[in-house]
């Protein structure tokens, strides 16, 4: 490479890098300093909006709601995909393109458009079983569906879990051990970026909560910021903070055991633990 | 499907240790993801694609189908077009320039590490959130609108951009430049420097090189992953919610409003047909996507 060129692409690098990390840094700093924005543009530095978020009470439980969802969404979606998708594999093989477009589905499907078929059926579970908010867990699990599937696709790829399941049942295991102490063993990240990326996407989820009426962390968010938007800022701020670190953890501890058994396949200079997410995020629901 | 189902065919398929009665098992393993998702995924498509065609009382019309030919709602398609091919652009254009950009650094270096990190995460930024990160940006009290105020400027001179049609394209970018980068960063390191070294041995200069060589290569790749930034925007309902508390600029806004009774004229019909054209928008988007990564993967091999 000559010189002159080096030096044009390093100006160029430099500019791109400068320019686009303002853009993203400039906004996530303004949240910050708007939080603790005191009453006027001269008045000190306070911390009064994030104190307040604890002295909102549908705010506190809205938080708590949220969590609680996002917990039963991802061990529902453990229970329903990860047996499928292993019998899938074991003894069902000729339905595996049918199990992955089913999962892979909702990302064709806007969020603002699935609530408005699922509307009836909601009504129709809070007339006959249940009004609680708890019950948004049910199109939760839809719509995480197609992250989840590509992690647990990509841990299942990386073990024989064939092999695993036949040598285990030959010494006598029954598909209870076969799958509690083999196969999860064996995946564990893969299990664990299911459930990150579950829960990312349930914190951050908007649209199917509010259309239904029910207030989850993002209407709350939402409802506060009509009233104080120092408080709602500081929240978004706390619940962005809680996102990233899912995700980065996510992000840099991502798939090591399929970087060993497939590294050959990787492309030269990919960044492989950002396989997961690639291609993962089209038309997330909460955007 | 099996033989299992015709008790003439499993009499006669004499398979050992009664394989024929057998056969069923197998099958019960799907039956709870399949009901599952029929109830919650499929059921509820087949609601908004048969409540397209239905009045409410039950009765096949065309009205709902028709309706969307009105003038108000004419326009939020046009105007959410508009929104998701300029965010689509923007996103693509300098979502690739970062890619390139990334690309051209040390493969193993903390710094990419860093980047598609933080794309990972910012890609899935979005709704309320972000909103409120715009908000206190250039919000009419944001810090950004105060210091360009305090300098002479006056972005609010002309109405407040943020709850308008630019504003939502630059919200929009925000979400859409990672994701360009997550999804074209595998094409751009798929170039291989040899490529260039070939084309300078054959006097060509910097311009042949992405005239000829680089251009035409990427460019299915950016077309494709153009298209899934576009479908991106386009069923993006949350941000513009939480900025947009009045009317209905863009088709998500309109679904909602009409799906909502709260002006007391719910049109579920409307709506249902509203969603049906999305989903077939996006349906068709993604598969475009789909079918030039395919032609992309295969010199990406």
């Amino acid at each position: 490479m000559s010189r002159s060129r080096r030096i044009k692409l390093q100006v160029f690098r430099a500019t791109i890098f400068i320019l686009l990390g303002a853009f993203f840094l400039v906004p996530i700093g303004t949240m910050f300093e708007f939080s603790t924005r005191g009453n006027s543009v001269t008045s000190p530095r306070t911390m009064e909006a994030w104190a307040a978020i604890f002295r909102e009470p549908d705010l506190m439980k809205a938080i708590g709601v949220s969590l609680e969802l996002a917990v039963i969404t991802s061990v529902g979606m453990l229970v329903l995909l990860l047996p499928t998708m292993v019998w899938v594999r074991l003894r069902l093989p000729q339905v595996h393109r049918i199990v992955e477009f089913l999962c892979l589905l909702p990302l064709t499907i806007p969020a603002i458009a699935l609530v408005v078929g699922v509307a009836p059926l909601y009504h129709w579970i809070e007339i006959n079983v249940t009004d609680s908010i708890l019950i948004l867990s049910f199109v939760y699990l839809i719509i995480v569906l197609p992250y989840s599937y590509r992690a647990l696709d990509a841990g299942l790829s990386a073990i024989d879990i064939k092999t695993l399941s036949e040598a285990a049942r030959s010494l006598g295991a029954g598909w209870g051990t076969v799958m509690f102490r083999v196969i999860v063993p064996n995946m564990s990240t893969a299990l664990l970026n299911a459930c990150l990326l579950s829960v990312a996407v349930v914190l951050g989820e908007f649209t199917f909560a509010q259309l239904l009426y029910f207030e989850n962390l993002q209407v709350a968010i939402s409802y506060v910021g009509l009233v104080s938007a120092g408080t709602s800022i500081a929240v978004s701020v706390a619940s962005l903070i809680f996102a990233f670190m899912l995700l980065m953890i996510l992000s840099f501890f991502g798939r090591p055991r399929e970087r060993e058994v497939r590294g050959e396949e990787m492309l030269p200079g990919t960044e492989s633990r950002v396989l997961p997410l690639r291609n993962s995020f089209i038309g997330v629901p909460d955007k | 499907m099996t033989s299992a189902g015709n008790p003439a065919v499993s009499n006669t398929a004499a398979r050992p240790n009664g394989g024929g009665r057998r056969l069923p098992l197998p099958w019960l393993g799907v039956v709870p993801f399949l009901l599952y998702v029929g109830l919650f995924l499929l059921l509820p498509t087949a609601i908004i694609a048969f409540g397209s065609f239905t009045t409410k009382q039950g009765s096949p019309t065309l009205n709902n189908i028709a309706g969307i030919n009105q003038d108000f709602l004419v326009k939020a398609f046009v105007t959410s077009t508009t929104i998701s091919v300029a965010s689509a652009l923007l996103g693509a254009i300098f979502g690739a320039m970062l890619a390139y950009a990334v690309a051209t650094g040390n493969p193993r270096g903390v710094f990419r590490r860093i980047v598609t990190s933080m794309s990972g995460v910012l890609a899935q930024f979005g709704g309320v959130t972000l909103a409120f990160a715009f908000i206190a940006t250039i919000g009419n009290v944001g810090i950004v609108t105060l210091f360009l105020q305090s300098h002479g400027i006056d972005i609010y001179a002309n109405g407040a951009p943020l709850y308008q049609v630019s504003g939502l394209i630059v919200v929009y970018t925000y979400f859409q430049i990672p994701l360009m980068l997550l999804v074209f960063l595998p094409a751009v390191d798929g170039i291989r420097p040899q490529w260039r070294e070939a084309t300078e041995s054959l006097g060509g200069s910097t311009w042949h090189y992405w005239r000829y060589v680089a251009g035409p290569l990427l460019a299915p790749a950016f077309l494709g992953c153009t298209l899934l930034l576009f479908a991106n925007a386009f069923s993006a309902y949350a941000t513009a919610a939480a900025l947009i508390t009045q009317g209905g600029i863009i088709v998500p806004l309109q679904i909602s409003n009409l799906f909502t009774s709260e002006t007391g004229r719910s049109q579920p019909g409307l709506a249902k047909a509203l969603a049906l054209a999305m989903i077939l928008i996006v349906t068709i988007v993604v598969v475009l996507y789909t079918l030039l990564q395919r032609r992309t993967s295969r010199w990406l091999r």
